[in-house]
Formats: structure tokens, sequence, C-alpha cells
């Protein structure tokens, strides 16, 4: 046992598995300290808001409006500023008049960061409402009037005043200066999403952190019923043999061929929306794939059966359970610790493929992994470009089942020394 | 060929006997469902009308349309019978559409896509497995990490990922379907040309998964197969590697096509999953849009196509399997 675990630590692989797992495991064990929030509380009002720190406009305003809370920074705002506000969409219309209507060569300007200020200027210095503009229709020419105009705001930029309804209409309350900064630490109300909200509008990275450990918990539970009842017929079949090894091999290969998704569909389907919970679910898994633990484990113990020492003890008269106990099973563990750590990841993978077609957890109290993925395809994360919502839930998944395996690579490297480098 | 006919004969026999068992469960799984789905149909039907007796006729005329007022032996014999006749019933969410019309309108699609890709991903996968075990510095170093985590990303997950990259980033592709929405299938080269643009994105993502499980597989069993007292023997002997090479790609194949038919069950199921994400117009597709409908009959026959494709592919494996294992070969002919 010693030996075995030094020989792990010198596995890079074992290594590299293991402490990724760990890293994850952690994770799940430290986050819910710091943040003690409902995973599932819907913070957002609205679907898919963007990763980033969110503060309370209100907050921000008063702030910058005080003197004690506002600071004034030498910096230029205005660049920046018509960067974020002028959009892609106005500034393609701006080239296309200045082309068609101000005599600019075609590919004279562009639409990039670095040329607005001298699209702008160009643009004040060319554009003219009295243009009798050919071929445009009126709307679009009003468009371009609203333009220029939203466009000279923004350049002249002064003082914003503040206004609070008064007795008889509005009353300035104060003034905010063009270059007036506040600091982000000094607003009260703000909340930081490092990986934005989903479709429900709740915190993902606070969900994904609740929904890897529910995975894992499915992943452990059907790994534990599928490695019992895998090595319970493996050992079963391959000790006494005969009529009973050729019935369970039968049922075995049967259930190897007859894929495990289409059980596993159809079981799930069967037990109904009402019962499927977490664990439900779980051992529905476990149910539908041990065919593999049952033919690995069954051929080791065929090939021990005959050994030496496991006739000795047939000779004492020791009972079967016993031998089994004592004289088969240590020599299976290795191969049984391995495809339990097969099945944690299979498993997790097959509740993420339920989950998709609609037949994962049904509840609305816990997330999973395969959740969080189908109500991100459900409400098409995927086509409206918000990836936070469901490329860390893939991360995580291929992360855990890398892992995984990378750490039965490496157990296998240290039981079957042929495979060393 | 002659001594084949034993062998063959046994694996036929044994995946008719499979078939049978998975069309007993198939029957069977689905029908213990909770809740009288026809109930909902005929609610439909009967929305809006006032009459009683109306309300009950019509209930009446669905149960015994679905069959399900019947003991459910009699109903299994019936849609045995049925079945034989490629009659699968009648689909409750797209009613009154026949299960046979709309089981037929998908398999081809996923036929022609997940064969060719599974194939291919295998193939490429062998290869380079096959080299990396050959090679080992530096190669390895870099591909055998690489692959590792290639194959442990999810089908869904790596068509999600391709779909935002090549599709919606890049709009190298188109981002879903199975051929453009303005077209009729026919044979006309405009919809061929649309179908290969909206099959690109799919194959590559089935194919990418399956390289790298096959390639982290071949390469572990050439480096068994390298380090065996045989290729010593050949070294010593003054065998060019080349030939030696040839040798252990022919006995690390072996359990490779073993390990293909073990899992082509698992990476069809992968594999649907990620035609919903493009909603690829086959089985996958049609599997979610039953389960969302309550649609037994439509579910039934789902699984049941799949398993009857699955194993139609494990029994070629397997008879391939035959012809190229020499000791088959050779216990044939005694």
């Amino acid at each position: 046992m010693k030996n075995t675990i030094k020989q792990l630590r010198h596995s890079s692989q074992f290594m590299v598995g293991f402490v990724i797992l760990v890293a994850i495991l952690l994770l799940i064990i430290i986050y819910p300290i710091f943040v003690t929030a409902d995973p599932l509380e819907m913070v957002g009002r609205g679907t898919f808001f963007k990763p980033g720190t969110y503060v309370s406009v209100v907050d921000a305003v008063t702030d910058g409006a005080s003197t004690q809370k506002s600071y004034t920074l030498n910096l230029d705002t205005s660049a920046s500023r018509l960067n974020a506000r002028l959009s892609m969409e106005d500034r393609e219309a701006m080239v296309d008049w200045l082309v068609r209507f101000g005599g600019v060569a075609e590919g004279g300007i562009s639409t990039s960061d670095d040329d607005v200020p001298a699209l702008l200027e160009l643009w004040s210095e060319k554009y003219d409402s009295t243009n009798p503009q050919k071929g445009l229709i009126a709307a679009k020419k009003k468009y371009y009037v609203r333009l220029d105009k939203s466009l000279k705001e923004l350049n002249n930029s002064t003082d914003m005043i503040l206004a609070a309804q008064g007795e008889d209409g509005l009353e300035q309350t104060g003034t905010i200066a063009d270059d007036s900064y506040v600091n982000v630490k000094d607003i009260a109300n703000q909340r930081t999403f490092i990986l934005g909200t989903d479709n429900f509008g709740r915190d993902v990275l606070t969900e994904l952190v609740a929904a890897t450990k529910t995975s894992i918990i499915i992943g452990l539970i059907a790994g534990v019923v599928a490695t019992a009842i895998g090595l319970f017929l493996g050992l079963f079949a391959g000790f006494i043999g005969g009529v009973v090894d050729d019935f369970i091999m039968f049922v075995t290969n049967l259930f190897t061929v007859i894929p495990s998704f289409v059980i596993l569909i159809l079981i799930s389907y069967s037990v109904g929306a009402s019962a499927r919970g977490v664990t439900m679910v779980a051992v529905i898994i476990g149910l539908t794939s041990w065919p593999w633990t049952t033919r690995s484990v069954r051929s080791q113990v065929i090939s021990l059966r005959n050994r030496d020492h496991v006739n000795m003890s047939k000779l004492s008269g020791h009972s079967v359970i016993r031998i089994i106990l004592v004289d088969i099973l240590p020599y299976v563990a290795s191969y049984v610790v391995m495809a339990f750590i097969l099945q944690i990841s299979s498993g997790i993978l097959a509740e993420a493929q339920l989950s998709m077609l609609g037949l994962g957890p049904a509840t609305t109290t816990t997330a999973t992994l395969g959740l969080m993925m189908n109500w991100a395809m459900t409400y098409t994360a995927h086509l409206n470009g918000s990836w936070w919502a469901y490329f860390p839930v893939i991360l995580t998944i291929a992360l855990i089942s890398f892992s995984l395996n990378l750490m039965n690579t490496g157990l296998d490297q240290v039981f079957n020394p042929t495979l060393r480098d | 060929m002659k001594g084949y006919k034993k062998y063959y004969s046994r694996k036929i026999l044994w995946y008719l006997l499979t078939l049978i068992i998975a069309v007993i469960l198939n029957f069977t799984l689905p029908r213990l469902m909770p809740g009288n789905p026809v109930a909902n149909i005929a609610a439909q039907t009967a929305q809006g009308m006032t009459d009683a007796t109306a309300i009950q006729k019509v209930y009446a005329q669905y149960a015994e349309a679905f069959g399900v007022d019947k003991p459910l032996y009699q109903q299994f014999f019936i849609w045995l019978k049925n079945l034989l006749h490629g009659d699968l019933g009648v689909s409750f969410s797209q009613y009154p559409r026949p299960v046979s019309e709309i089981i037929a309108s998908g398999v081809w699609w996923t036929v022609c896509l997940q064969l060719p890709a599974i194939i291919v991903g295998w193939f490429l996968g062998n290869l380079l497995g096959a080299v990396a075990a050959y090679i080992r510095k530096g190669f390895d170093k870099v591909i055998l990490p690489a692959f590792l985590f290639a194959s442990n990303i999810p089908a869904f997950g790596m068509a999600t990922i391709l779909l935002t990259v090549f599709a919606i980033q890049l709009k190298w592709a188109p981002t879903s379907g199975g051929y453009g929405f303005d077209l009729i299938p026919n044979f006309s080269a405009a919809f061929i040309l649309s179908v290969l643009d909206h099959y690109k994105l799919p194959f590559l993502s089935i194919v990418l998964v399956t390289i790298g499980g096959q390639a982290v597989g071949m390469r572990s069993m050439a480096i068994y197969e390298l380090n065996a007292d045989y290729v010593k023997y050949s070294r010593f002997l003054g065998i060019k590697d080349k030939k030696i090479v040839g040798y252990v790609f022919r006995n690390a194949m072996l359990p490779q096509i073993t390990g293909l038919a073990m899992s082509i069950g698992t990476m069809v199921g992968g594999a649907l999953v990620a035609e919903i994400i493009f909603s690829y117009p086959g089985i996958g597709s049609t599997l979610l849009s039953a389960i969302t409908g309550r649609d037994y009959p439509l579910i039934s026959a789902c699984t049941l196509i799949i398993t009857i494709m699955v194993l139609l592919a494990n029994l070629f494996v397997e008879m391939i399997y035959g012809l190229i294992d020499p000791r088959i070969k050779a216990a044939q002919m005694e």
C-alpha cells in the first residue's frame, strides 16, 4: 500500500489529475463559506447579464454630486465616451453618407475605434442637412439630422445638471462636472457577477459551484450503485461458474450491446417527472452502467479462481464468502477502484446528456451541470452570444472528467507495469 | 468462407435474441409512466365542446385509436403485429402524422451524419494514437494530454463550442438545421450544396470527440504491443522497423475493434445530443421533441430505431472482426 502511494506520487499523470480534482473539490467546499447567498436566487431582472461589476446608478450619481466623494481626474473623457456611445451602425451610416454625399473616397475612412476622432472631424466639416441627398428616403434624412444633433451634444460635453421634483416643477439640486469621477469602493450598492447571470437572472458562478457539487454527488451515487452491482455479479459469475456464469454473462452481454443511453431514456421517462429527483436520476444512471465492471471483474476472477492460494483455501474448508473476501477481492480491488473512477465521470456525463433531452432531475431547488446546460440551450444562450451561461459548464464537465481519467491512467500505469513510460 | 457459417449464424442468432429483448423493453418501459397521455390530446380536441356525451365519445375514440384501453400484453401483440407491418402508430404530439413517417424523415439524416463521422474519427484516432506510441518523445508529450482533454469534452460541449466559434463568430457555417430554410428537399445542386454546408460542423464535432478517445486507447495498446516479446525477437532477427510496426499495428487494432463494438452505443448517444445543439433534423432532435411533447409512441420508436442502428453496427463490426482476427479464422478452418 505504502509503495503504491509512493509510485502514484511519482506518476505525473495521476498527480495532475489529482490536483485538478482537489482544486475543484476545494472550490466547492470553500466558495459557499464566503458566498452564503442562495445559488438559485434570481438576482437579475432579465436574462443573461454580462459578467462584470454592477453599481447602483443612484449611488454613483449622488456620490458624484457630493463634494467629498467625487474626484477630479485630468483625463480625456470624450474619446472613450464617444467610442462607447457611437454604435457601429451609426459609424457605418456616417461613412456611408460621407462617401455618397461628402465627396470622401471609398475606403478613405474606417469605422474602427482609432478613427473615431477623424471620422467626427470629417463629419462636422462635411455634413450639411441642406444637401439635396439624392436617393435618400425622408426617414433616413431625418435619421442623419438626429445623429448630427446627438453628435454635437456628445462633443461639447458640459456639466450634467441634477434636478428634483419640487413644488413648482423641477428644481436644480446639483451639478456633476464632466471630469468628475467616483471611486467604485465608495459606492454602497454594488454586486460583482464574475460569470454574469443566466436566463433566470441567477449568479452563474454561485450556481455553477452548487451545480458542480450536485453533479459530483450524482456521479458518486451512480458510481457506487454501478460498481456494487458490477462487483457482485462479476464475483458471483466468475467464482461460481457454470449455469450461473452463463446466465449472468448472457444478461451482461445483452446490456452491453443494447445502448445504455436508450435504457436510460426509457427508464427516466417511465419514472415520471414527479419522482425524478437528483437521487433517483443518479440511481437510474447507476442501474444502467454496471455491465463494464461485471465483465472486467469476472475475467479477473476467472484467472484467479484456480490459483494455488485459492485452492489451498478451498481445501482448508473456508466458506465461499470468506474465499471471495480474503483470497479474491484484494486482487481485483485495483480494477474495481479504476472502474469506479470511470463510472463517476461517465455518470456526470450521463446526467448532463439526460438533462439536455429534458429528462434530467425535475427539480427547481437544486441545479446540476446538465440542467444549467439545458436552461442555457433552451434560452438560446449559444445563439445570442451569452458564452458565460454555457462555456463554464462545459469546461467544468470536461475538467472533472479529464482529472478523473488522468488519475485512472496513472493508476493503470502503476498497476500494469508494462504500460509505464 | 465456408467455415464461417457456424460463427456467423451464431452471431446473427445472438443479435436476433438481443433485438427481441430490446423490443420488449422498448414497449414496456414507457408504458409504465403514471398518468394518461391520451387524455391530454383528447382534451385538446374536446376543447370548446359543451355536450358531455360528445366529449366522452372523443375520449373513447382516441383510447381505441391508440389502443390504451386493452390490457398491456394485448397491446404488446397488437403493437408487435403493427411493427412488423411498419406501422408504429400515430404520433401524439404531431397528430395525425404516423410515427413511421416522422422516423423515416429523420433516420437518414442521423445515419448519414453519424456513420461517416464515427468511421473517420475512429480511423484518424487510431492512426494518431499509433504514431504517438511509435514516436513517443515530444510529439507524444503534446499529443497525449491534448487528446485526453479533447476526449473528455462531452460531444454536446464540442458541438456548442464549434457552433459558437465557427457559425456565430466567424460565420463560416450556418447555425442550425440540415439545409437552408428556404429550400425544399430535392436533388438540385443548390439543395445538395446547402446540405453539405450544414453538414460540416456537426460532422466535425463528432469526429473530434471520437478522435480523442480512440487515440488515447490506441496509444496505450500500441505501447503494450511494442514492449511484447515478439517485437524484441523481431528486432534481434534484424527485421526492419517498418515491418514490425505493421505487425504491431495489426495486433493493437484488434482490441480497438472490440472496443468500437462495445462503445458504439455510448458514441451514438453522445452524438444524438450533439445533433440537438445544431437542430439537425435527425433522430436526436425528434427524440427531444417527442420527450417535450410527452409523445410515447414517438419516444418508443426513436429508442427502437437507435437500438436497431446500434445493433446493426455492432453486428457488422463483429463480422469484420471475425474476418480480421487470425485466431477466429484459424478456429473456423479446423
